[in-house]
């Protein structure tokens, strides 16, 4: 089966200038693969390390140490050392991501927001806001709100417009940061669903979930963190 | 993805007398990519970008641009003629004030329409025909397009700047604290604006801000600059999200949260 995913050695510090140059490290050693149609968990205690190594996947967090490599358009790119341009491309192409918060734009409706990554990839407006609707009415998030900016949705309402724009292209590599935490019952019912149909795809899958439900039906491994903890890797 | 550079910028510095304006700056940029320079007053980004446009010459380093026939040319060398009509063609500058880039006292559709008779342009219908459709991509009414831009607000002036300079469909556009001395609600429908009219035309553009917002809506990638140089560069969001240098972690630290 395809790979992917693959991570290799990982490591990563933060250096806070501003309280004396205090070096805090984060995560090191960090080494997994994941396999197409597969969905891994990253589990742990808070605090551990989840959501930066998501970020560094991501590459909104520089890597110290390490190679990320995913394959993309044919090749294999590491994204630890990518020039921004090759990372943008990869995020357009293969690479998707569902943060905890929806980072609102002024003025641009929760329709066009969920559609603008499959635009990106060269789908026409009307064909893309199409399917925006229809994760948007999958994801029960009310017609009405659909023409307006997110800015003044509720949690969950901004989640599902987080979810929907994450989930409509078919990228290869799909990463989930908490993308149930403010959800109800049978929101949380549909994005369990929208993984599994992902995954029968052949998407390669990384999440966080701290509600265990979820992560027990979602998960074909568990990932524990804190063995990538430094303190354990100095020890 | 085009493999070949727009803009090649090669170890550039200014001097004034004994003055850094800005020090060994070199970057590639490429066709689409929105670069962002960020950086506090008096660190060298409007120098730099006056470098970079030509409205400076460096004291050292060369600046190549690729021109509409393949060939890449050194800017610092191109004969003064030339360099005008690639200001007025294939570039746009976007100052902060729009004073500085408008004519104040011909109306609205003629400081549109001057760009296109530069280029040779001469069917007065065509014209009026392209300033009114570009007043209203930047939204701006048409039935103010025989007013002066004297009798428009400074949203107004700053989205009629930018029509002004898009109209002859550059590649490169370069500007100069583009939401500064705008209100937030303005600032905000000229961001959305921008940040639109960016992807729809595929344009490159240079963008000196202070603001690390206006940053992070609008670039692909980051430079920051203290006291003349570039201390810091990357992805946008990387820069902002994991900041490296001291100086970097401080700006990002002294946002303002709402």
């Amino acid at each position: 089966m395809a790979t992917p995913l693959v991570v290799s050695e990982v490591a990563k510090s933060f250096t806070m200038h501003l309280r004396d140059g205090i070096r805090l490290p984060v995560v090191a050693n960090v080494t997994f693969s994941v396999k197409a149609g597969e969905c891994v968990v990253l589990g742990g205690p808070s605090g551990v390390g989840k959501s930066s190594i998501l970020k560094m996947l991501y590459g909104n967090y520089g890597v110290d140490e390490g190679q990320i490599l995913m394959e993309h358009d044919g090749k294999l790119v590491n994204l630890a050392t990518a020039e921004p341009r090759t990372v943008l491309e990869v995020r357009r192409a293969t690479l998707g991501y569902v943060s905890q918060f929806l980072r609102v734009v002024p003025r641009v409706s929760a329709l066009d927001i969920v559609a603008e990554p499959l635009q990106g990839r060269g789908v026409a407006i009307e064909d893309a806001r199409a399917r925006a609707a229809e994760l948007l009415s999958k994801l029960n998030l009310p017609t009405a709100l659909w023409s307006l900016p997110p800015a003044t949705f509720s949690g969950g309402e901004q989640q599902r417009v987080n979810i929907a724009r994450g989930f409509i292209t078919d990228h290869k590599i799909l990463l989930l940061d908490e993308p149930t935490a403010s959800l109800d019952a049978k929101n949380r019912a549909v994005v369990v669903e929208m993984i599994a149909e992902k995954k029968a795809k052949g998407t390669a899958l990384i999440g966080i979930f701290h509600d265990e439900e979820v992560r027990d039906v979602v998960a074909d491994r568990i990932l524990d963190v804190s063995a990538f903890s430094p303190r354990n890797a100095a020890a | 993805m085009s493999a070949v550079p727009l803009l090649k910028v090669n170890d550039v510095s200014k001097f004034y007398g004994s003055r850094i304006g800005c020090r060994n700056v070199s970057f590639d940029l490429f066709p689409g990519e929105v670069l962002a320079i960020v950086g506090e007053s008096g660190s060298g980004k409007t120098t730099l970008l006056s470098c970079l446009s030509t409205r400076l010459m460096p004291t050292s380093g060369i600046v190549e641009y690729h021109m509409r026939d393949g060939q890449y040319r050194d800017l610092a060398r191109m004969g003064e003629a030339e360099r005008r009509f690639l200001m007025r063609t294939d570039w746009g500058f976007v100052h902060q004030n729009p004073a500085d880039g408008l004519r104040m006292t011909v109306s609205a559709g003629a400081n549109v329409g001057e760009r296109l008779m530069a280029v040779g342009d001469r069917h007065y219908g065509n014209i009026r025909a392209a300033a009114s459709d570009w007043l209203e991509r930047v939204e701006i009414g048409i039935d103010r397009i025989d007013d002066q831009p004297r009798a428009f607000s400074g949203g107004m002036r700053q989205r009629l700047q930018i029509a002004r300079n898009l109209v002859t469909s550059p590649r490169l556009v370069f500007m100069d604290e583009p939401t500064g001395g705008l209100d937030v609600s303005v600032q905000a429908r000229l961001l959305d604006l921008v940040r639109g009219l960016v992807h729809d035309l595929g344009l490159a553009a240079i963008i000196v801000t202070h603001d690390l917002a206006v940053a992070r809506l609008l670039s692909h990638r980051m430079m920051v600059m203290k006291d003349g140089a570039v201390i810091e560069q990357g992805l946008t969001d990387r820069v902002l999200d994991d900041p490296r240098e001291p100086y970097t972690q401080l700006l990002v630290s002294s946002i303002l949260q709402v």
